[in-house]
């Protein structure tokens, strides 16, 4: 999130809130259960780190206190940085296969009906998914998220179909 | 319907096909049933029997053994001539293919059913109007199917499919042909069919699909190996899908 915040600093100044606002936008359902302290709490360790600098602005009655958050040059090489990296999340598939392994070589457990078990857990993250994707209009930058949320727990069900088919096929694997 | 409420009741189903050594159980001891209402997500490799199944409950093939009741009444059991006003009536078929009628527009294809069923011109361009309409075709009543997209032409299969109100809408691989905004577009119609009340039971490779049904059942060498209740087992809460750093 702190990439983020500093990328919608580049153009502009910002206030906090508004900056909340927007991720907000983009994360769409999502976002929802963003809360405002973790906006705050990221620009104040982006602060600490000398990335941007805050000015009290004149505050409105509503909301006195107000801060209008600015990149430094050290923000804005950070902002580039960010942009150029290629990291992406790894997928944590490892230990499930081990417990299946394990639970085999073991027999603690039936390694099939560990598949199971995680299926419907999976299926009913893609239901809520799927849902929400639903509802979101089709213009919606939000909706691309949960697509892309969709579309990994698709490939997921698909692993643990093959982790089924092999599993079920040979009953004397370690 | 019956006493029960199930719109559906299967009773130690089997369906064989080939002889001897050829011989395969398609479907091998089946056990179903299906409230009113509900939407049903069948899931399995290809070959588990699950295309099968759905003929069977839809009167298009004949089981070897065991009972199949729609609506309170055995069909398997009743004559040809029954089981044609059956499928013309009481079930509703959706095909991956969609399988219209290339020379009619959509909103023919969609009067046909009505009018075949006895139903007068009339009432079928009323019912086919409100359908098209309902599923967000107005615009393309007057097209033919294949000035249609694939998403618009599923839909309007599936109009063709509810036309008559059947008691329970059978689909096979609805969304095997199309990419994920047509998928969207017929899962919202799904959606809007269940909450009308529709008993719908779906065949699919789609996890997608599937996630959406209150009820998955998973089928393996024409068995149930799985039948999970989704609906109201989740959350509905979203924040567990993302993880997002500080």
């Amino acid at each position: 999130m702190q990439d983020a915040l500093l990328a919608m600093l580049a153009k502009e100044p910002s206030y906090g809130y508004h900056l909340r606002t927007r991720l907000r936008r983009a994360l769409g359902p999502l976002g929802e259960s963003m809360n405002a302290g973790q906006v705050y709490v990221a620009l104040t360790r982006l602060e600490k780190a000398g990335l941007i600098v805050s000015e009290r602005a004149d505050g409105l009655p509503e909301r006195p206190d107000r801060k209008m958050y600015a990149l430094t040059p050290a923000g804005q090489q950070r902002v580039a940085a960010w942009l150029a990296e290629v990291s992406w999340p790894k997928p944590d598939l490892a230990d499930f296969h081990l417990k299946l392994t394990t639970a085999a070589a073991a027999r603690l457990a039936d390694p099939v009906e560990l598949v199971a078990a995680q299926r419907r857990e999976l299926m009913r993250r893609l239901r809520d998914a799927q849902h929400a994707a639903l509802a979101e209009p089709d213009d919606s930058t939000a909706g691309l998220l949960l697509e892309g949320v969709v579309l990994r727990l698709q490939a997921d069900l698909r692993w643990l179909a093959a982790c089924e088919r092999a599993w079920s096929g040979d009953e004397n694997r370690i | 319907m019956d006493e029960s409420g199930d719109v559906l009741r299967v009773r130690d189903l089997y369906k064989e096909h080939g002889h001897h050594e050829s011989l395969v159980r398609a479907v091998d001891g089946i056990d179903l049933d299906v409230p009113t209402g509900q939407m049903l997500a069948v899931m399995g490799p290809s070959g588990c029997g699950k295309s099968t199944l759905l003929h069977l409950l839809g009167g298009l093939e004949r089981p070897t053994d065991g009972e199949v009741w729609l609506a309170g009444r055995r069909i398997d059991t009743i004559s040809e001539r029954g089981l044609a006003r059956l499928r013309r009536r009481a079930v509703g078929f959706v095909f991956q293919a969609f399988h219209l009628v290339e020379e009619l527009s959509a909103a023919e294809n969609v009067e046909l059913p009505v009018l075949l069923a006895g139903g007068s011109p009339r009432a079928a361009r009323r019912r086919a109007a409100l359908l098209l309409e309902r599923f967000g075709l107005a615009d393309r009543a007057r097209h033919l199917p294949w000035q249609l997209s694939g998403g618009q032409r599923q839909r309007v299969a599936i109009a063709r499919a509810v036309a008559n109100r059947p008691h329970v809408l059978l689909a096979d691989e609805p969304t095997g042909n199309l990419d994920t905004t047509a998928t969207l577009d017929v899962l919202r119609v799904f959606e809007d069919l269940r909450a009308a009340g529709q008993t719908l039971v779906i065949v699919t490779h789609d996890e997608r699909v599937a996630a959406t049904a209150d009820r998955l059942i998973s089928m393996r060498d024409g068995m149930f190996v799985d039948d999970t209740r989704l609906a109201g087992s989740t959350t509905g809460r979203l924040d567990g899908l993302i993880r997002l750093e500080d």
